[in-house]
């Protein structure tokens, strides 16, 4: 029976890197969107990790649940931004997004 | 009773948003009369506030000094919401959701655990993402994802920090973990979990350089919601939390105070540069809001009780000054449609409140006695020299004078000099009115007062010599 | 052993959302991830979590993106050609290559050898309602904000559309 805390923690890094390498290289709103999911899944999983390994498993259930619900209402709203983008811009590449210049 | 300050916005959202005629109508007056009553409570009972019966709230000085300004700011941009969102229905929206931002930003300060403080920070941060984009136009939605994107990568390192946290202390509370922390050493998993926060909190705060949403944000929203934002959201979900966590849970070591004081004085600078060559009014104020952070985190940096109560001094005054400029600016561009500097001129002629309460505003910000501005950056330098860092201090009073001759020119661009033809017919923007004198006098008053023994060794400056 | 399997295909499927060319397939890989997750974390004794996590993230985010995608349409998606998203995303593989390498240095410390506990002692409904009234406050102001958020970003109004049309 391995020890599967270090890879569940390299698992967890990795996740945040490829959710920030697609937020930082992505075209497109709606992948920037995705890029953000991952990180925060990865988020996720960190702290259900953290509350098993100190044995809490019930305070890392609770603060799971809540961020899931966080999440849910962080992506409804940025949803309601992207359809706005686009209804404003006409499509959603992020080279358009550049109108604020300073 | 510090309870009501977070249930009591929740009724009222709830209460007010049922579908009878009359209700709909209420929200602005029910937020404005919420904010009076938490500025109030503060300010006459705070005992009465140091209990809390339902959720595990906790109330300290800095906590205290953040309602007061929650609270001011708040009443402010309800009352400029009022005078210039035409929309009913928008008006209604707006109000609903500065109010749950309140909510929100109470919760942030009263919060005495480590999750339950992100997940308050994101109910302010929803919000203000929506009133960003409240007008839907192109600006507004670009300025919302843009605050939108750092908000949330901000986020996810400030939780993944909260998760090395429980790892290494086994919870989440703030006397919790720091009992832990006190005794551990310098753990990868410290070293880590400090790194995620000050990038997290960094970028919330909008210190360089994690600033690439402030000026857009700011700029683009209505300006109502402007207000909202420069006077106290960054404040409160970057600075306040960076104060509490740095100060409370990780503790103050000589390498954390380095980096704050490094990145508050690169801030500091390059605010203040930025603004300088800015052409638009809104823009200009955000970097120099942004340079303001900067003496605040630069202050808290050096560590001494000085320090911190005149970084906490000036995150009061700032909110206040800051959010008069806005309110300013959001007259402006009511009256006369622009936003650009040099198609301003001559207003004082034609809208002699403003005039006068920019002026007071900006003397402000530069640090001109006797205005409240100039008592918080003297409490900051001072701390800066008593403790031996004479090259920031240095550094500090040299900017402030370059804002201060920067901030008469462009007064003298906006407000004096020669009216052009296009507003020969505006006038005051009397429906501002209200907010306008409230902060012009709170700015004077404050500074006034500084000569008397009141404030000094009161909640807002908690120091007993000077 | 099947532990590190699911934990690599949780990878593998994030990957995938990352870098599919095309955006539906890319929430469907997302909803693969989160199922995924769901898995690891019903085998690390998060069985609420679980469930939350497959009904809520595999199911009503995947539902919302999906309705996004569609809403936000464009005839010129068809010529999108997958050459120009690999190109993009071609650092992707050699970067996760390196930080796993890396990783599995780093790893190798005695820090990171943290015993897991076994049996949860605590009843899950006694930590929620007990000492989290603060996060369910949260919980609900935070939908309350996200339903006006919805209200407000999603309606459109008649007036708005016939005067674009003109």
């Amino acid at each position: 029976m391995i020890n599967m805390f270090p890879f569940y923690c390299g698992g967890i890094a990795l996740l945040l890197i490829a959710g920030l390498y697609c937020v930082l290289v992505s075209e497109n709103v709606i992948r920037i969107l995705i890029g953000i999911e991952i990180m925060t899944k990865a988020a996720t999983l960190a702290i259900v990790l953290a509350g098993y390994a100190v044995g809490r498993v019930a305070l890392g259930q609770c603060l799971a649940i809540t961020l899931i619900i966080v999440e849910v209402a962080v992506i409804a709203v940025a949803s309601g931004i992207t359809v706005g983008i686009f209804r404003q811009n006409g499509s959603l590449e992020t080279s358009k997004l550049k109108s604020l210049k300073g | 009773m510090s309870d009501i300050l977070l249930i009591g916005p929740l009724l009222g959202v709830l209460l007010f948003n049922l579908p009878i005629q009359f209700f709909r109508k209420a929200m602005i007056p029910f937020g404005v009369a919420f904010a009076m009553f938490q500025a109030v409570a503060v300010l006459f009972f705070p005992q009465a506030l140091a209990i809390s019966v339902l959720l595990p709230l906790a109330l300290d000085d800095l906590t205290l000094v953040m309602l007061l300004s929650i609270a001011i700011v708040v009443f402010s941009a309800l009352l400029v919401g009022r005078g210039i969102i035409e929309d009913e229905i928008k008006r209604c929206n707006f109000a609903n959701l500065v109010v749950l931002a309140l909510l929100g930003m109470n919760g942030v300060v009263l919060c005495t655990d480590l999750f339950s403080i992100y997940v308050f920070i994101e109910i302010v941060a929803v919000s203000s993402f929506i009133l960003i984009a409240l007008e839907k136009g192109r600006a507004g939605l670009e300025g919302a994802f843009k605050y939108f994107v750092l908000s949330a990568a901000a986020s996810i390192a400030i939780l993944t920090g909260v998760a090395l946290l429980l790892v290494v202390s086994g919870s989440t509370r703030f006397i919790d973990v720091a009992t832990v922390l006190g005794t551990a050493g310098n753990k990868p998993f410290l070293l880590l979990a400090l790194a995620l926060f000050a990038g997290g909190l960094f970028i919330k705060s909008g210190l360089m350089p994690f600033h690439g949403w402030v000026p857009d944000a700011y700029s683009s929203a209505p300006a109502a919601v402007s207000v909202l934002l420069a006077g106290i959201v960054t404040k409160t979900t970057g600075v306040y939390v960076l104060i509490r966590i740095v100060g409370d849970v990780l503790g103050l070591t000589p390498t954390i105070r380095e980096i704050m004081m490094l990145v508050g004085v690169i801030t500091l600078v390059g605010g203040a540069l930025a603004a300088l060559v800015q052409n638009n009014f809104k823009r200009m104020l955000a970097y120099s809001s942004i340079s303001q952070v900067g003496y605040i985190v630069l202050s808290f940096g050096t560590g001494t009780p000085l320090g911190i109560a005149g970084a906490v001094f000036h995150i009061f005054n700032h909110s206040v000054f800051k959010s008069l400029l806005f309110v300013n600016a959001a007259a402006v561009e009511k009256k006369t449609g622009v936003g650009a500097m040099n198609e301003m001129g001559g207003l004082a002629s034609k809208m002699p409140l403003t005039g006068f309460a920019s002026v007071v505003g900006l003397l402000s910000t530069a640090g001109v006695p006797p205005l409240s501005g100039f008592w918080s950056k003297l409490v900051i330098i001072l701390a800066l020299w008593q403790s031996g860092h004479f090259v920031y201090a240095s550094i500090a009073v040299l900017f402030s004078l370059v804002t201060l001759a920067y901030f008469l020119l462009m007064q003298r661009k906006v407000f004096f000099g020669h009216l052009r033809h296009s507003f020969e017919n505006i006038g005051e923007a009397v429906e501002l009115a209200v907010p306008t004198v409230l902060l012009t006098a709170i700015t004077i008053g404050v500074g006034l007062l500084m000569l008397t023994p009141v404030i000094k060794g009161s909640f807002l400056l908690p120091v007993s010599g000077m | 052993m099947l532990e590190i399997v699911i934990l690599i295909l949780l990878i593998l499927a994030g990957l995938w959302a990352v870098m599919a060319p095309n955006l539906l397939k890319a929430a469907i890989g997302l909803a693969v991830a989160s199922a995924i997750l769901a898995i690891i974390m019903f085998n690390l004794n998060a069985t609420l979590a679980a469930v939350f996590e497959l009904s809520v993230c595999a199911g009503l985010i995947t539902v919302v993106f999906i309705s996004v995608i569609s809403l936000t349409r464009q005839p010129s998606d068809r010529e999108m050609s997958s050459k120009k998203i690999l190109k993009r995303f071609a650092f992707l593989p050699l970067v996760m290559l390196l930080a796993a390498l890396g990783l599995a240095m780093l790893m190798s410390k005695p820090d990171f050898n943290l015993v897991m506990a076994q049996s949860p002692s605590e009843d899950m409904r006694l930590v929620l309602w007990g000492q989290r009234q603060m996060d369910l406050l949260g919980q609900v102001v935070v939908l309350l904000t996200a339903v006006f958020g919805v209200v407000v970003l999603f309606k459109e109004r008649k007036r708005q559309e016939k005067e674009d049309m003109e």
